[in-house]
Formats: C-alpha cells, sequence, structure tokens
C-alpha cells in the first residue's frame, strides 16, 4: 500500500498550522495591516472558484487545454444554487451528482 | 467579544444556548460525514490515494478544501512546492477565524490553544463563535464539541469508508462522481462568499483561472486566478455594514472588525 503521499499531508499540515494558530497563540497578529487581512478574507473565495472553473471548462488534450461545455456545468450550477439558496452543501452535493448521473444516462456528454 | 463585563447567566441559560449548540452541530454531524465519504471516495477513484494516504490527510492536514484540492494537484502532477503554497493561500482564511476566536480562549493554556488551532475549521469556528457569543464567555464544549465531536471524527469515520469503498465503485463518471470535485469547490466559495468584495473575487478568480489555464496551463491558472483573484476583490469598496452577513451564521467568515476585542 503506498504512502508516498503521507509526506505531502504532513506538508499541507505545516503551512496549515501556522494560519490556523496565528492568533491563538500570538496575540500580535493585531499588529498585521488591514490590506493584508482584507486580502487574506478574498483569497478562499478566489482560489475555490478558480479550482472548479478550470475543472469544468478547460480540458487538456494532446497536451493543449481547450475550452469545454457539457452537463458538469449544469451540475456545478444546480449546486451553487442550492448552496446559496439552503446553505447545505451536502444537498447540493447529491443534487449535482444527481444531475451528471442521470444526464449521463439519457446520453448526454 | 468578551469585555469581562457581561452579565452571569443562569443554569437554564447555559443549559439552553449548549443544546442549541448540540442541534446545530447534528446538521455539521450529517455535513461532515457526507463531505468526509465524498472526499474519500474521490481521493481513491480520481486521485488514485492509497487508504493510508487519504487517511493521512484526513487526520494530519485536517482541512477538507484543501484535501479535495489536493486530489485535483496531485492528478495533475502539480510539484509538491506548488501544491504547499497553494493549500497555504487556501487556508490563509484561518488566520482571521484563530483571531477571532483569540480573546475567548485568554487565560487557556498554551498547549489547550494550540490543540484547538490544529481543529480550527470553517465549521468549528461557526459553533464556537455563536455559542461563546450567546454566553459571553469561554465554554470548553462550545469548542471542543464542534471541534472533534461534530467534525474530527465523521470527517475520519466517512473518508475511511469512502477511501475503502472507492475500489467498488467502477465507471466513477456513470455515477456522476466527476462532478463532485468541482461541485464541492464552487460549493465551498459560495459558502464563504459573504459580501461583494468575495463575489467579485470569486469570479474575478474563476476567470483568471479559466483564461490563463488556456492560454498557458491548467496548473499556472489555479495559481493566477488564487493570487490575483483577490487583488481584484480589494478594489470593490467594502461594505458599509448591510451587504456582508456575520461569520456565525455558517458561512465561516468573520468580519474584520470581530477581530479586535
Amino acid at each position: 500500500m503506498s504512502t508516498d503521499l503521507v509526506p505531502l499531508a504532513v506538508l499541507m499540515f505545516a503551512v496549515t498550522y501556522p494560519s490556523r494558530a496565528i492568533g491563538l497563540l500570538n496575540p500580535a497578529l493585531d499588529r498585521m495591516p488591514r490590506r493584508a487581512l482584507e486580502y487574506l478574507q478574498l483569497v478562499g473565495p478566489a482560489v475555490l472558484a478558480a479550482l472548479a472553473a478550470v475543472n469544468v471548462m478547460v480540458a487538456t488534450t494532446d497536451g493543449r487545454s481547450v475550452f469545454v461545455v457539457g452537463l458538469p456545468w449544469l451540475a456545478v450550477l444546480a449546486c451553487i444554487a442550492i448552496v446559496a439558496w439552503r446553505r447545505s452543501l451536502f444537498l447540493g452535493l447529491l443534487v449535482a451528482v444527481a444531475i451528471a448521473t442521470l444526464g449521463r444516462a439519457a446520453g448526454l456528454p | 467579544m468578551p469585555s469581562g463585563t457581561e452579565p452571569q447567566l443562569g443554569r437554564e441559560e447555559i443549559g439552553a444556548a449548549r443544546r442549541r449548540l448540540i442541534l446545530d452541530g447534528l446538521g455539521i454531524i450529517v455535513s461532515a460525514a457526507g463531505f468526509g465519504f465524498v472526499y474519500g471516495l474521490t481521493a481513491r477513484t480520481a486521485g488514485h490515494f492509497s487508504p493510508v494516504e487519504a487517511m493521512a490527510m484526513s487526520l494530519i492536514a485536517f482541512g477538507g478544501a484543501a484535501q479535495f484540492a489536493a486530489i485535483g494537484y496531485v492528478s495533475s502532477g502539480l510539484a509538491w512546492p506548488a501544491i504547499g503554497l497553494l493549500t497555504f493561500l487556501l487556508n490563509a482564511r484561518h488566520v482571521l477565524y484563530s483571531a477571532a476566536l483569540a480573546p475567548w480562549f485568554r487565560g487557556r493554556s498554551t498547549a489547550e490553544r494550540a490543540l484547538a488551532a490544529h481543529l480550527l475549521t470553517d465549521e468549528s469556528f461557526a459553533l464556537a463563535i455563536a455559542h461563546f457569543r450567546r454566553l459571553g464567555r469561554y465554554d470548553a464544549i462550545g469548542y471542543w464539541y464542534p471541534a472533534v465531536v461534530t467534525t474530527l471524527i465523521p470527517w475520519n469515520l466517512a473518508t475511511f469508508a469512502g477511501v475503502m469503498l472507492g475500489d467498488a465503485v467502477v465507471e466513477p463518471s456513470r455515477f456522476g462522481i466527476d462532478v463532485i470535485f468541482p461541485a464541492a469547490m464552487a460549493g465551498l466559495a459560495v459558502g464563504l462568499i459573504t459580501s461583494r468584495r468575495e463575489l467579485v473575487a470569486a469570479l474575478a478568480g474563476a476567470a483568471i483561472g479559466v483564461t490563463a489555464s488556456l492560454l498557458i496551463s491548467p496548473t499556472i491558472g489555479i495559481i493566477a486566478g488564487g493570487i490575483l483573484g483577490p487583488v481584484i476583490g480589494l478594489l470593490v469598496p467594502p461594505a458599509a455594514g448591510k451587504d456582508g452577513k456575520d461569520g456565525p451564521d455558517g458561512t465561516g467568515l468573520p468580519k474584520l472588525e470581530d477581530m479586535h476585542p
């Protein structure tokens, strides 16, 4: 059984723990420039949105990236709508999976 | 924020606050278990993680969105330093959570605060800060119940179940498993959007990410979107109070002013 990615888990811990601990263990965070704090507040939505968009809109074939339109767009948009409406990621994921499953059963790409 | 002058709550009021905490936590348990199962399944089927690797991520890294993202990074062959940078950026919002919780943890031991930091997640923050505000003071169950019972345990048990069942699922796309990752990323992004600024940062991150992916590569696109999206977001004037929602409504992010007691 592979354990090659265990050090990656440790690396991810090492780069995450300081963010989690800096306020709890070091009250000097109050001295961080406000602009830096505002930037940090926006990083999460931007990274996650970039990941989602690239995943459903870009496909790589023969080393070339191409723009794609397909069923995953609908599934992801439905998830976004449900999370915005009901604040339930779990429900949003269930609906996204249902749309993809039913769509593919109907022969959609 | 705790000022030390809040009125002392009676036993009945404390009990009511704790009952509400536990009830709210039940929803988080369902969500963490469902999401953890999907993570384990996706790690196995899309990322080809072994059970040990998937469990190591859930126990050691313990960061839902970052773990999901790591599946995509590993699958696309991203170098580990880049994964480290993106993980740092993705989890940088914890600085805000940590700073917002710090005043409530004043007087607690360094060991307790250090352990609490590792278990700090969107969910534990949202439940804990709401409970502390209701009580007007620190309450141990208010942090450790959300952190351990509603998040850590269900997340890890569900990861184990998902990764063990991953091989049993043939043709993941037939069952819609291929859309789980982008849908989860998009859903988590929506959950973090509490003002126009965050919305603009998310839309800019997505647009920059896709454009750079098409022009250069998906790897560069994701990094560019994550780094430059917030810069665009900062161009939007901050909300004047009615735009942003408060963190403890379940969306996660505290307002910056909440960070300063």
